[in-house]
Parts: C-alpha cells; structure tokens; sequence
C-alpha cells in the first residue's frame, strides 16, 4: 500500500478520511488534497493532488501536541507540532472526522506505559544474532582503552554493580586508583543522588582529565572528608598540574539558592589546590522557554527582518548555545593549555554537565568526530551516565516541566563546530538530524528510560534494537565529503564571538523546504563520492582490458592511474573506513583499533535489510536529487509580501 | 607624536583626493599583457547586435550622442523602433534628469521586457507628455496591461510633485499598473552601513547586544526589501506576462538594484562571468550610477559624505545571498563579488571612476587608465573566480526572501574580524573534489578512445 512500507500495519482497523488539505504554512503553494491513514505506529499523509506519489509520514512518538483551530470555510484545522519541528497544518472537510482524528492523535501520540512505545514492536526482521551483535556495536572499555586506561591513576570499577553507590550511574565506572572503596562511598554520601566524581574524559598527552559529579550537599559549611580526598585523588592523578578546576556549570546564584536545600558549591578552602569556577548556564525550564520562543519565531508566518532578528535574541536561544559552547571551550582549553584537571558538575550532573563534558571531549579528540567517535560520546556523556532522555524528550505521558531541549542544544553545538570547520567531521549535518530523530522517534532502544538500570529493567538489550548499527548502513548518505580525516586537525579552537554563531534554519525551519538553499552543495558532493568510485572503477576496467600500451598516454593522466589505483584499494576495505581516501595517506587507527573493529559486524544483513531501513524519513533520495532540485527551482514561487 | 600625526594627515589628505586625475589609475602601470582591451569589451552595440537576434522591435538610438539630451546616460541607448529621436527628446524633458524611458531586458521566453527611466514631471498640475506614454506604450502587445514600479513609497512619490516630479497618473497611462515598492536610499543606506559596520567590529562577547546591532543596523532589511522588489519585477514579467518599466525618483539607484536582479533571476546569461560584467558595465556604468559620489568612502569616515550610499554593495550582497541560495547556477563565485566591490571603492583600475559615461569621457579614461575588466578576464585571474559547482542551469531562480534564508555575508563583514583558514580550506576541499573527478572522467573518455582504435585495429588485422 504505501512505497515505504515496512512495517505490519494494520491499516483496516484505523481508521482514514479523504479530502484532507495539508497547508504549506510558507510558500503561498495551492494546499495538498490527500488521504490521511492513522497507522498503530504513524500518521501518513498521501498526497493525491500532486503528480507523483507523495507520502508524509510523522510518527505518533513524534508529535508534541495537537491543536484544533477555529473551523474555516474550507473545514475544521488541526495543527500538529512535531519534537523535530516539523509543523504539519491539516485541514479536515468534517469536523466529526476531525474530532476522531484529534483524539487518536492525542492518544497515540502520548504513551502511558513503557511496553508501548514503537521499540518494543519496531521489527526490522533481522536475525537475533545480529540485533545482539548490534546492541555491542559500541564498547565503551575499548574506549578507555583507547585513553590508555586502566593505568598507574586511573581504574574502572565495579563498585557500583549492584547500584550501591549511585541508581542512575552505570555499574562499572572509571576512578583515581587512589581513591579506595571508602572514599567512593564516602563522596557518595556527599554528592547529590550518588552521583560521585568518576572520570568523562583522559587527555592522553599530559595526563589532564575531565571528571563529572553533581552538586555537593555542602550546604552552608558542611564538609566531607572522603569528598575532599577524591578530589585530591583526581588532582593527584595529573602530576603535571599543581592545581585543579572545579567548573559549577550553573550561575551563581542559582547554586547559592541550592545552599539553603543543603546542596550547593565547594567551598575552595576545604578542597586542596582547587580553582572554582561558575559557569553561567540556565537551568532546563529556561531552556524549554527559550526554545518555545525560538519556535514561535520560526512559525511567524511573513516576518519582517526586524521581527525575526528581534525575535531570535528575545528567544536567547543562541545565548544559551553560546553559553554551552564557552563552557566547552573553557575545559578544552584547561586541559589543553593549562594542563589541568577539571571536575565539572551543574545540579544534578546529568544536563548542563553532560553537554558541556560532551562538547569538551569533541574539542580535544578528532575520534569523536567520525561516526563511530560520536556514537561513543552519546553513549558515554549521555545514555550510560543517566541523562533523563525520557523525561527530557516527553517520551511518555508525564510532567511537561521535565522536558527539556537540553540534547538538542548538544549537537546544535556540534552543527555550530561543523559550521565553522567543515572538513573536521566524517559525519554530515543529517546524521545529526537523524540522531535527534531518533531521540524522540522510540524506535530503537538506546534513548528509552533515564538510566542504565531503567534500560536493564525494561529489557531494552532483549527486546529492542540498537539505532547504531542502522546509522552505520546509511554512512554513505551521512558523510561528509569534505572531511580531511582523522589527523588533520586536532583540538578546534573555535570562535565564540557572537557573530560565529549562525541561527540553524536546518533543524528549526528544517520542513519548510522553501527557505532552504534549492540546491545543496551536500549532495553535489556526495554524488561527486560515488561519482568517482564508478569512474575509478571504469578506469581500471579499461586498463585491464588494454593488454599493452604501445603509445604512452599523456603525462598527466599516468601520473593520475596511480593515484587512482591506490585509492580503489582503499576504497574496498569494507563499510568504507576511508571516507578521505584520495592523495591522502590512510587515517590512523586508533592505537586499540576502534576503527577497524567496527568493519564487519553487519557486512550480510546490510543487503538484506536494505528496503526495511529505507524510507523512514524525508531525507531526499541521492538518485533524483538533482531532479527534484531542477523542478524544484522551476516550481518555486518567490516568496515576497 | 608629531610624526605621527603628520602622517595621519598625509593619509588623510591622500584618501580623500578632490581631483579625480589624480588619483591611482592614472599613475597605474599593469605588469600584465592586455590580451583583450576591457575598455571595448562591452559595447552597446555589440549587447544590441544579440538583441537584434531575437527581436526587431527596438533600435539603437545616438539621439545623446553629445551627452546632450540626458547627461548621466551613455551615447546609444535602446529604445522601441517606432519612437523616432525627436520624440525621445520630448520625453527627456519629461523626464528627471533626462532619462528617459529605455530599454534594459528582453525577456526571450515571451518577449516581455523592461525598462527603466527617471520618475516623469508631472508636478502638482499634473503635467503630461503624450510622447512618454507613446513611448511606453510601445512596448505593450495589443490588449495587454504593463506594470510600473515605483521604488517609493506612495507617500513619498506624492510628496515629490511638490518639487516637480511625480508618478505616472492612471487617466494618462490606463494600460499600466503601477505598484509601490519602496526600497531605502541614499544616506539611510550609508548609516545602515556604517552600523552593521561597527556591530562586526565590537569584540564584546555579549549574544544580545550583537543581534540587537545587527537588527539595528537594517542591513538585512535592506536586503531582503532590495530582493523583494526584483522578485516583483521578475514575477510580472516572466509569470504574469507583462512588460515593466521600474524607477524611483532619479533612476539611477534603486531602479538599477531592482532591473539588475531581476535580470540575474531571470537570464541564465547574467550568471556567467562575461555575462554578469555585461549586466554591471549594462546596467551600472553606462547606466550613470554615480559611483564616485556612492562609492567615495565606504563605512568609515570622518566627514559626512552627503552622496555617499553603498547602493552597488547592497546590489552585490543581493546577489551573493543567491547565489548562496543557488550554489550551482553562477559561474562566478563569491571572490569575484567580493573582488568587485573592492575595485568600486578603490581601485588601479579606471572602471569605476566617474559619475557616468559623460564624465569619463571628459577624463578619457579608455587611453588613460587600464580596465578593469582587462585585468579580470585574464585566463589565470578567471580561474580563482570560477565557481566549481557551475552547471549551466537555462532556468529562472527565484530566491526566498524570508529571514531565516538570508544571512549576513560573512565573506565580506566578518573579513578582518575573524580567520577564515578553515572556511578557505573546506572551499579548496570541494574544488580538488570536482577536479579530480573531471581528470578521472577524462582519463576514461581517454581509456576507451584508445579501447576503441585499438579494436578497430584488431579488427582491421583480422579482416585483411
């Protein structure tokens, strides 16, 4: 029934309705006409106006809201605010059908119980053993292996197996070896919810480390010895520095109200040699504000210039990604230059700190910006160390308060970084769109729960999918062609000067195709990519079938064959590790070989499975691309008035 | 400190040079070969000669031959070939400044046209000239309505009878619409500058402040008001099917904003290199755009320069936001835009200097100074203004003119305030990309042609 089908849907128990138009809310474009399906798993809009086929496909888990408008001549709206900002305005011929259509929605799209969420019922039909090989896909010991731990300082324990220590830590953690199991559960006592210092990330070279926690419940003077050792320990892990940070990533005065609830900040004269530092960032209501007012303006319908700049610095939207990125920079630059530890904390350490962590390690270590690097942070900063994605991305019916942009602030901040150094990432922009997507989509079992333990008890590892491996299938469409590999820059020492900071039309206007560039560099160059793997092929082909050449080519062109024959080695090595693979030497593994460790994991099931992983999303089909650009530019309208 | 200060005024002094003759192109000497004299490269005749193809309705006219009848025009203009010179006489002095009613494109898809000229004088006794609207006239098919565009607000064309000039009255031109598109000019344009100037300048690390500048400056309003009204004039013409003629008060900056992007919208040809110097020698120079009086100091000065508007920077800008939008479709890239407003505020060259065709004739610029149009189309100058993304692209381009689509041109504001390493790097990136893929294409065309004589030869030998 539907092009993209793939899923068991059983279309004939939900319901449908006929003639529903699907506005357009920025080009002045005549409205679709089409059917409207509500699937156990999707809304699905077919467009019967246009020439060819048109399908939209929102997923339930997908809506934010629902809202019925005030009945029109031409029916009854219904306007549906999507978590990846899509603005989906339908207008219904009936309002009983409309009415129908809006209570489904509302129930659909706001689950109550775990166990309903698309996960549990997503099948790909892929074969057990390799959704389980999937689920290990990402190994974050080899991770710290690659940092060189464990070593004389640093160790990964098991203290936490039972959740003993901390209930939304993972079970294994990485500690000063110097600080003892006393010290561990000591600190514990000392740190909000548990959450005790444990290592984010070693800067190899010279031994600086950035530590994470949550706020200390130092209230107005009480101290906690073991508290004060484990920060000695981390200091005293990084011989090469006399000193430490201790980075409260709140403003001050939101850390000093925490004082009064017996939480709060070090207090410098209780810690040995530590230099404590507030960075201002808000707290997650602010930032749930912010982004509403960010979206307000990005729905304006024909805002002038003013309104729109007026808008966009009222939001503080940018304000805040600012905020996070100075952060980052900031212990980047401790570690680089100053050589020094930080330990970082906010309130409870699983928002502001795991952005800020996160956003650190991506400034300091190029394997973070290929695709598997980023997979690993996301895992490390985020899902393991008990970031509240469920509560943070609304997954289930619960308190509105809780939800939080505080995710999508992170990887604006990489889309930022990518801005302002294009050939550093292997990944393009729509990998990091399609993350986000799948943040909120459910489909995969990674972004379930809050915690490590929420994921074990609700079998996620048995009973769902992992999104990694499915990303890694679609790395063709993902890279990004001007990537120069992994050792061409190191740490990014990013601008932070306002004007560096660009609004990000792609993700919040990312369905109002209209304001976009009509054609796309992107996919130039990602068709150039494969362009060049069939002309190298051709190229070799030709010269096999030449059994001599009597008459020398020109100079150039043997000089090219080379070059040429080179690379096609390179570009056979499987799942294509060598997305910079031409005139360039090959990247440098990983001293634990990361890389090469993720080569074949799904090599079979990529054929097999490739029509269940097609057509989830809007990304444009490479193939028709520059057809879709051509009618494009011929059926646009300015947009003026 | 009194050297130094001697040499403030020396550079003072020498900045702000009042005699034109004295100023760099003339003392200029190029160490290049001239190859092709840029000074003739772009002659009305040889624009009308490729008009002339397509269309035998409009005439080359050297009724001002002698600068006489319009001062800021060139020596030959186009205009309908029924309208004889004594009536574009007539019209001139119906006319601002002269200019009357000429053409400025042809639509080869249906023949529309445009054309520009100065507001007409009616005053406030409602003067009328029958030859203005017999010339207009002309250049509407039987049965068909034109539109005009007026740059002004309403408000602002009525005010300007008071002084004599006007707008075209519906009783004496009923087979024209007009509309009202007002884009700023003159020295809120200048100010507009100088503020976005200073917002990219300050170092302050706070986000507010710099949006609350950037929204202050207006720059992008002017932008997107600049590209609204072109997108006008293109849509009457190329979807409405309908002639347009497009002027404000003087004809001789926002109309040519407008008619100028309408024009890059429009015609594939004005997004080559050779044809986008065509479009600015067209419809900037030989138009009179008074570039010495707009073009004298750009955003930092101490004095107020009353003529001083960065109306050909704001063209440009419009331009690079399409080209943004349509990365494929130029010929050109962003070097060249940048290169180009560099040389109309200073420059070796003589291109840019003078008010209008008039005025350089007067100082001789073409035996005096060098074009700069010589020194660009140099095989080895070309190449660092290509764009490799090029693919001939023959349709209209119609930009979106919503906020979220334009941005500032970082090429040329944030220029001085920040390194553009790793911009520049990504930008070498994607030409070795291309490159290389056009050598590995020719490789295998090269591979195959070689494949081919080979089998040929073989089957030669076997059949003798």
């Amino acid at each position: 029934m539907f092009a993209g089908e793939h899923r068991a849907v059983h279309l004939t128990t939900y319901p449908w309705v006929e003639n529903v138009k699907l506005l357009d809310r920025y080009t002045n474009r005549k409205p679709a006409n089409g059917t409207l399906y509500l699937t156990a798993t999707h809304l699905i809009y077919v467009d019967a106006s246009a020439e060819v086929r048109k399908e939209t496909w929102i997923l339930h888990h997908h809506i934010a809201s629902v809202e019925k408008l005030p009945l029109t001549t031409s029916g009854c709206p219904l306007l549906i605010r999507c978590k990846n900002f899509r603005v989906a305005h339908l207008v219904i011929g009936h309002e009983r059908d409309c009415h129908e259509v809006y209570t489904s929605l509302l129930k659909l799209s706001q689950p109550v119980k775990p166990e309903e969420l698309y996960a549990f019922s997503y099948n790909p039909k892929m074969p057990k053993d390799s959704r389980e090989i999937g689920w290990k896909l990402i190994d974050l010991k080899v991770d710290y292996q690659r940092m060189g731990i464990p070593n004389d300082f640093w160790e990964i324990t098991d203290a936490n197996k039972d959740y003993e220590v901390c209930n939304t830590y993972p079970p294994e953690v990485v500690v000063p070896k110097a600080a003892n199991k006393a010290t561990v559960l000591g600190s514990a006592k000392f740190r909000s919810r548990g959450r005790i210092p444990v290592l984010s990330y070693l800067y190899k070279e010279n031994n600086a480390a950035i530590c994470r926690c949550s706020q200390p419940l130092s209230g107005f003077s009480a101290r906690c010895l073991e508290d004060e050792q484990m920060l000695q320990a981390i200091r005293q892990a990084n011989p090469g520095s006399p000193f430490m940070y201790v980075v409260d990533t709140r403003p001050k005065l939101n850390a000093m109200a925490n004082r009064a609830a017996g939480k709060g900040y070090e207090n410098e004269d209780n810690y040995d040699n530590i230099h404590f530092k507030f960075i201002g960032i808000e707290n997650i209501h602010v930032m749930r504000s912010s982004l509403q007012k960010l979206l307000e303006v990005c729905e304006t319908k024909s805002p002038s210039m003013s309104d729109f700049l007026t808008g966009l610095e009222n939001s503080g939207w940018l304000r805040h990604i600012k905020a996070v990125m100075d952060a980052g920079v900031f212990l980047a630059k401790a570690v680089k230059e100053e050589k020094a530890s930080v330990l970082v904390h906010c309130s409870d350490g699983w928002d502001r700190t795991a952005q800020v962590c996160s956003l650190a390690s991506l400034l300091l270590d190029p394997f973070y910006r290929t695709f598997k690097g980023l997979m690993v942070l996301i895992e490390k900063e985020w899902i393991v160390m008990g970031h509240k994605f469920s509560h943070r991305c609304g997954h289930l019916d619960g308190d509105l308060k809780e939800v939080s942009p505080v995710f999508t602030q992170f990887t604006e901040c990489v889309w930022q970084l990518m801005q302002q150094f294009p050939c550093a990432f292997e990944f393009n922009e729509r990998f990091l769109l399609e993350i986000h997507d799948h943040v909120y989509s459910c489909q995969f079992g990674n972004f379930l729960g809050s915690c490590y333990r929420e994921r074990e008890a609700l079998k996620i590892f048995e009973k769902t999918h992992s999104l990694w491996p499915f990303l890694l299938q679609k790395k063709q469409e993902f890279r990004n062609p001007l990537y120069k590999g992994f050792t061409v820059y190191k740490e990014l020492k990013p601008n932070t000067l306002p004007f560096s900071f660009q609004f990000w039309c792609g993700m919040y206007n990312r369905f109002d195709k209209g304001m976009h560039p009509k054609q796309c560099v992107l996919d130039h160059l990602l068709n150039c990519m494969s362009q060049k793997m069939k002309l190298e092929d051709n190229a070799t082909d030709l010269e096999n079938k030449l059994p001599f050449l009597d008459n020398p080519l020109p100079n150039e062109v043997c000089s090219l064959s080379k070059i040429v024959n080179a690379s096609v080695e390179s570009s056979k090595t499987p799942m294509l590790n060598t997305p910079q693979d031409y005139e360039r030497e090959p990247p440098a593994l990983l001293t634990n070989g990361a890389i090469v460790e993720e080569v074949d994991i799904i090599p079979d099931q990529d054929q097999k499975n490739k029509e269940n992983f097609a057509n989830h999303h809007d990304l444009p089909d490479l193939n028709s691309t520059m057809e879709v650009i051509e009618s494009d530019a011929k059926k646009e309208k300015p947009q003026h008035q | 400190m009194e050297e130094c200060l001697n040499i403030a005024s020396s550079i003072e002094a020498l900045s702000t040079l009042d005699s034109v003759t004295l100023m760099y192109p003339f003392f200029y000497r190029p160490m290049f070969e001239v190859v092709e004299d840029g000074w003739h490269s772009f002659l009305p005749e040889r624009e009308f000669e490729l008009l002339s193809s397509v269309t035998n309705e409009w005439r080359l006219s050297y009724v001002n031959k002698e600068f006489s009848v319009c001062p800021s025009y060139p020596p030959a203009v186009t205009v309908p070939k029924s309208i004889d010179d004594e009536a574009l006489r007539r019209v001139a002095t119906f006319r601002h400044g002269g200019r009357f009613p000429v053409l400025s494109y042809y639509h080869k898809k249906n023949g529309m046209v445009m054309m520009r000229s100065s507001q007409p004088l009616t005053g406030t006794n409602g003067r009328r000239c029958k030859e203005d609207s017999a010339l207009i006239n002309a250049t509407l098919r039987a049965g068909k309505r034109g539109y005009i565009i007026d740059t002004r607000s309403l408000n602002v064309a009525q005010q300007a009878r008071a002084k004599g000039g006007g707008f075209e009255q519906e009783v004496q031109y009923p087979q024209w619409r007009r509309i009202h598109k007002s884009v700023e000019r003159y020295n809120i344009l200048q100010e507009s500058l100088i503020k976005l100037v200073e917002a990219c300048n300050d170092q302050s690390h706070n986000m507010d402040r710099w949006l609350s500048k950037l929204e202050a400056s207006n720059w992008l309003t002017h932008v997107k008001e600049i590209l609204t009204a072109a997108c006008l004039a293109g849509q009457c013409i190329d979807r409405e099917g309908a002639s347009v003629l497009v002027h404000g008060t003087e004809g001789t900056d926002s109309t040519l904003q407008i008619t100028s992007l309408a024009q890059i919208i429009l015609d594939p040809r004005c997004r080559t290199i050779r044809g986008f110097e065509a479009l600015v020698e067209r419809e900037w120079l030989q138009a009179g755009h008074p570039f010495r009086l707009r073009c004298a100091q750009s955003a930092y000065s101490n004095s107020k320069q009353k003529w001083e508007s960065p109306v050909f920077f704001l063209f440009l800008d419009c331009v690079w936001q399409i080209l943004r939008q349509f990365p494929c479709s130029f010929e050109f890239n962003e070097h060249f835009l940048i290169m180009l407003f560099e040389h109309a505020y200073a420059s070796q060259f003589g291109t840019f200097l003078g008010n209008n065709e008039s005025e350089r004739c007067k100082l001789k610029l073409s035996q005096k100074t060098m074009s700069l149009w010589s020194w660009v189309n140099q095989p080895e100058e070309l190449r660092k203004f290509k764009n490799p993304l090029f693919e001939a692209n023959s349709l209209v381009i119609w930009p979106s003119v919503a906020p979220q689509s334009l941005q500032l041109w970082e090429g040329v504001f944030l220029r001085w305030n920040r390194s553009s390493k790793f911009l520049d790097e990504a930008y070498e990136e994607m030409n070795n990309i291309i490159e290389y893929n056009k050598e590995l294409q020719a490789k295998v065309n090269a591979l195959r042609r070689q494949l081919a004589e080979l089998e040929t030869d073989d089957g030669m030998q076997e059949n003798s």
